[in-house]
């Protein structure tokens, strides 16, 4: 036991260590409001949640990748059966009170079962890829990973929750790339989405079009390919105002509010303005610690979830946030080497999922509190409050210490 | 050839490097940005969101008498404002603290309209609340946001009604007086007198506001005063020393009779300093303070008595047998006659002039009088020949020189002008050209007619009688220019004028108001009034033989009895210092006039010091219509 201590990965569990004290005294901070409320006392129960987290991240350090390898498919199945529970039995919370996202029994809520379908997926997905062996060449083969994404995707989806199933989009891609996939595919795959984005503009979507079909000629794919990914990106160019149309008016008006936040300042806008404007005022040295105006005086919404940041922005100005970036790309840096590193193929495309998975976390959660990016409710690892992605993110990492820790008995150096 | 070669895998390493490094750096550039370079804008956002200014009142400068003796000052109070997050958090606080600070729908209303012109500004809820209810309001502070509660200077007038036209009330400024008044230095919700002396000299009274700066959250509350901000200290007003005798003015609203309507203006005949100045009936200034509840203004405005209204500067009422003294003086002034000329035809009752007898008030005649013997008597007869033998064009050239149509000029506002013909032009436009006759000067020439004065217009006169026959400017504050004015008479006309007047005292029409110690000059009128019992004038000055005061009275319907020369000879008599212990209510025998003068006694427009905005518009007065005169044109 305390010689696989001895041999356990220090970066990576120093760095993991550092971001969990660094969210939990940030945590405690946005407690601290001039009129008080319920956030006050939540940095205790994120206490427990990291103590139980800790026991869980130790088990998994202490079960063989082999044994994860083989539990996937269980692991899958078991997340996909409770996110169709959710949708009949869930409520909402807090900001999103009108989608169905939580496990509640009694009254009392449980977690978010889509905080773990995304580590569940990276596990099926890096069970799937491994097993093959050669990386999809044709669309075709990239129908199975796009099913097993697929379905826990949708499932999000309609709870709704546009920013976890966007989550699971980023993690195929990355996966897919890490297995060595050919960037012209994934731009194939990818092109739909491209294709919604730019029917917004009818030029632009024409552009698109010729290019794709440029593309297409340059790559010499298989006609029936090419027509499949073209006839999709038709598909999207018309089906985007009839799916603008369908998003909830808080989806919208989020993607409104990031192109021009001042449109309504006080409803759409509201947000991000309130987070720029904490986040501005901190300067170069912040307010000070457990001091900052705008969140003690609740300007600031969301301070202890989405918008936690926001407070170290303000409280410990731009030192802060550049110590607390640099946590994160240690981290992720720390996980590619870990994930180049893995004695096997699963192995590394389970750390680079994970990855992928904190990768889109934090640079949606950061970008959006200076408006660099469009509002999804997602939280930031290791400082937003919530026991389910902090139990995902501490299983994580006890998945990543056990990768590590395998490479360094077979034989790589330290570095 | 594996996927997972290592040369593949360290290429694809470096990619995903790449974009870690790479959007790290794009991110850390965004807040760099925000914190860095744009800074300043963002901490002013922060500032503007959290800090809410909050007007600090500055006191008004306090009122005193001649003496000192306080008329206005201030007294702390509590006012209890909101600032709100929204209008719907303003109405929901407002319904939460209703029970507290017994507010009705109506009520809650007017707060929100009131937070709707200013929305960045505290609203007044409650602009003058009792100690209890503060105290209640501040256990209950986390439940209400945005509650304010100061200490702010709250205006009291320690003789309430006694003093009530003559300093007038503070209340917010309305949207027309911003309007008006835009060089002073006034926000909206800002207290400005509104009548009498604290509208006349509001803008020396009021002061200049302070600010001070409270930290608020999101949802309104008030968390703490910002140490940090400057507070910019309130300047108080200056202080208003005024000419008025307060002991004077308390014994006037003392032995002023209780219900009558009338007024008393008492006047340095010398200066034409005002020593007195009231009107009943009056209203309680001190209920005007941090706004009039809607049934104290409806109990006022629905008045048929109008106790807003001054009746020593803005009721007209036909001179009567007052006017007889300014006759009298034109007459001497143009050399037509002296103290002993008497007149061809002696009093018999009435004095027939064309097709129409022209009777004297008392029908068995005077007889054959001198004209000092004739402004005792107040013989009308004797008057029409006076008339007649002045002629129309003369008179109505000296009193238009006497200033008997335009207003004194006197320091308070809302004064309006008397009525009195320009010339005979007048009356050609009135009945047409030669449809009118020199009976009209029968009827100028016993004060009845066209012609309509305000009280302080006549006591101007017999100021002008009592000193040397110039015109002092009455004032309240500050003398006026002064004026050019004079009834260009000689000392022995002066003389024999007073001794007349000494004569209607002490053996003519005002026996009642002799007094003993002193000597009292006057003259008694009565003013015709078409719509039920006379008016009563007496207006007199003392000691007569060196004036020093002069003190004027009108009382409408003095149905009761003419109380009117006693209550002004006890008035000088107590100014005097004479004993007045001994007040006998003598009748007084006034004259009974014959001209069948419709004069206008209330003008037909309200004065304009009298406000309609400040009360819900229901309270708008309806029934005046039938007080108010019928026009006067024939």
């Amino acid at each position: 036991m305390f010689s696989r201590l001895r041999e356990i990965d220090k970066p990576l569990i120093s760095v993991a260590l550092a971001l969990a004290a660094y969210g939990l005294a940030t945590l405690y901070s946005a407690g601290q409001t001039d009129v008080p409320t319920a956030v006050a006392t939540i940095w205790v129960r994120q206490l427990v949640w990291l103590a139980l987290g800790a026991v869980a991240a130790a088990l998994v350090f202490r079960t063989s990748p082999r044994l994860l390898e083989w539990a996937s498919p269980y692991a899958y199945g078991a997340i996909v059966l409770l996110l169709m529970i959710t949708l009949v039995i869930g409520t909402g919370a807090g900001t999103a009170a009108g989608s169905k996202s939580w496990i509640a029994i009694g009254g009392h809520r449980l977690g978010q079962p889509a905080e773990l379908g995304k580590l569940a997926v990276i596990l099926m997905l890096a069970r799937w890829i491994a097993d093959r062996r050669e990386p999809p060449a044709t669309l075709r083969e990239l129908v199975y990973p796009g099913v097993i994404m697929g379905i826990p995707f949708v499932l999000v989806m309609l709870q709704p929750d546009l920013g976890s199933a966007i989550v699971f989009v980023t993690i195929l891609f990355a996966m897919l790339f890490w297995a060595g996939t050919k960037p012209q595919l994934l731009i194939l795959l990818a092109s739909p989405a491209i294709g919604l984005i730019l029917a917004f503009s009818t030029i632009a979507w024409g552009a698109w079009i010729v290019l794709l079909f440029g593309l297409l000629l340059w790559w010499r794919s298989y006609v029936w390919e090419g027509l499949a990914v073209m006839m999709a990106n038709v598909l999207m160019g018309v089906v985007a105002f009839p799916f603008w149309r369908h998003l909830a008016p808080y989806q919208q008006n989020r993607l409104l509010a990031f192109l021009n936040p001042e449109v309504d300042p006080r409803a759409t806008g509201w947000h991000v303005i309130q987070s720029k404007v904490a986040v501005g005022s901190g300067g170069f040295l912040g307010e000070g610690f457990t001091l900052g105006s705008q969140k003690r005086l609740a300007f600031l919404p969301a301070q202890h979830t989405d918008f936690i940041f926001s407070v170290v922005g303000e409280e410990l100005g731009f030192v802060g946030v550049v110590v607390a970036l640099t946590l994160f790309l240690a981290l992720l840096l720390v996980l590619l080497r870990i994930a180049r590193r893995a004695t096997d193929s699963y192995s590394s495309l389970c750390v680079f999922g994970i990855a992928g998975l904190l990768f889109t976390h934090i640079v949606e959660n950061v970008g959006m509190t200076v408006n660099l990016l469009p509002i999804t409710g997602i939280p930031l690892p290791f400082f937003s409050y919530g026991g389910s992605f902090l139990l995902a993110c501490s299983l994580a990492m006890g998945i990543a210490l056990r990768v590590a820790w395998e490479s360094r008995q077979s034989g790589y150096a330290e570095l | 050839m594996t996927t997972f070669h290592p040369f593949r895998m360290d290429r694809r390493l470096r990619v995903a490097r790449g974009i870690v490094w790479g959007t790290m750096g794009v991110i850390v550039l965004g807040f760099f940005r925000a914190q860095i370079l744009e800074h300043g804008r963002y901490e002013l956002k922060s500032r503007t969101n959290r800090l809410k200014a909050i007007t600090l009142p500055a006191p008004r400068g306090v009122i005193t008498d001649r003496r000192g003796a306080v008329l206005a000052e201030n007294v702390p109070g509590y006012t209890v404002s909101l600032l709100p997050a929204d209008t719907a958090a303003m109405r929901a606080t407002l319904w939460r603290i209703a029970p507290i600070v017994k507010l009705d729908s109506a009520a809650i209303g007017r707060v929100l309209a009131r937070y709707l012109r200013v929305p960045y500004q505290p609203a007044v809820v409650l602009a003058d609340a009792p100690f209890p209810v503060v105290s209640t309001l501040e256990e209950r502070r986390l439940l209400i946001p945005g509650l304010v509660i100061q200490t702010e200077p709250k205006r009291h007038y320690p003789d309430s009604g006694d003093i009530a036209h003559l300093i007038g009330y503070v209340g917010e400024v309305t949207e027309q007086e911003l309007a008006q008044r835009r060089n002073a230095a006034l926000g909206l919700g800002a207290l400005v007198g509104q009548d009498g002396l604290e509208r006349e000299y509001d803008d020396s009274l009021r002061g200049a506001d302070g600010l001070r700066f409270v930290e608020v959250t999101a949802l309104g509350h008030v968390v703490r005063d910002h140490g940090a901000s400057p507070t910019l200290r309130p300047v108080s007003g200056a202080p208003l020393r005024t000419t008025i005798d307060l002991d004077l003015q308390r014994f006037v609203a003392r032995i002023f009779p209780a219900g009558q309507r009338g007024a008393v203006v008492a006047m340095d005949p010398n200066t034409g300093e005002v020593l007195a100045l009231y009107s009943a009936p009056g209203y309680d200034p001190n209920r005007f303070v941090g706004g009039v509840t809607p049934d104290y203004w409806r109990t006022l405005s629905e008045n048929e008595a109008h106790p807003f209204f001054d009746r020593a500067i803005q009721a007209r009422y036909p001179p009567g047998s007052t006017w007889k003294l300014a006759l009298a003086a034109m007459a001497l002034k143009r050399g037509l006659v002296t103290m002993h000329s008497h007149m061809p035809i002696p009093c018999r009752g009435g004095l027939q002039y064309g097709n129409r007898f022209f009777r004297c008030w008392q029908a068995k005649g005077h007889g054959d009088l001198t004209l000092q013997e004739a402004i005792a008597q107040s013989c009308d007869v004797y008057f029409y020949q006076l008339g007649l033998k002045l002629g129309l064009s003369s008179v109505l050239e000296d009193a238009n020189a006497w200033g008997f149509r335009g207003r004194t000029g006197v320091d308070l506002p809302g004064e309006i002008p008397p009525e009195f013909p320009t010339g005979t032009d007048y009356y050609d436009r009135i009945y047409g050209s030669r449809h009118w006759t020199s009976a009209v000067t029968l009827n100028l020439a016993i004060g009845q007619g066209e012609n309509a004065q305000t009280l302080i217009s006549m006591v101007r006169l017999y100021q002008m009688l009592a000193s040397d026959g110039r015109e002092h400017t009455p004032y309240l504050v500050h003398p006026n220019i002064p004026s050019d004015v004079s009834l260009e008479l000689s000392a022995e006309q002066l003389a024999g004028l007073r001794q007349a007047m000494i004569a209607v005292v002490e053996r003519g029409t005002a026996r009642g108001a002799r007094r003993e110690a002193i000597s009292i000059a006057g003259k008694t009128g009565t003013a015709q009034n078409p719509h039920g019992p006379n008016h009563g004038w007496f207006i007199g000055f003392a000691p007569a033989d060196k004036p020093r005061i002069v003190v004027g009275a009108i009382i409408e319907f003095a149905r009761e009895g003419p109380y009117v020369a006693p209550l002004v000879a006890r008035v000088i008599a107590r100014y005097l210092g004479v004993d007045t212990s001994a007040a006998s209510v003598v009748r007084m025998v006034l004259p009974s006039d014959t001209a069948p003068a419709t004069v206008q006694v209330l003008p037909s427009a309200l004065p304009d010091t009298v406000r309609h905005d400040t009360v819900p518009p229901d309270t708008t007065r309806k029934d005046t219509t039938h007080v108010l005169a019928a026009p006067r044109d024939r």
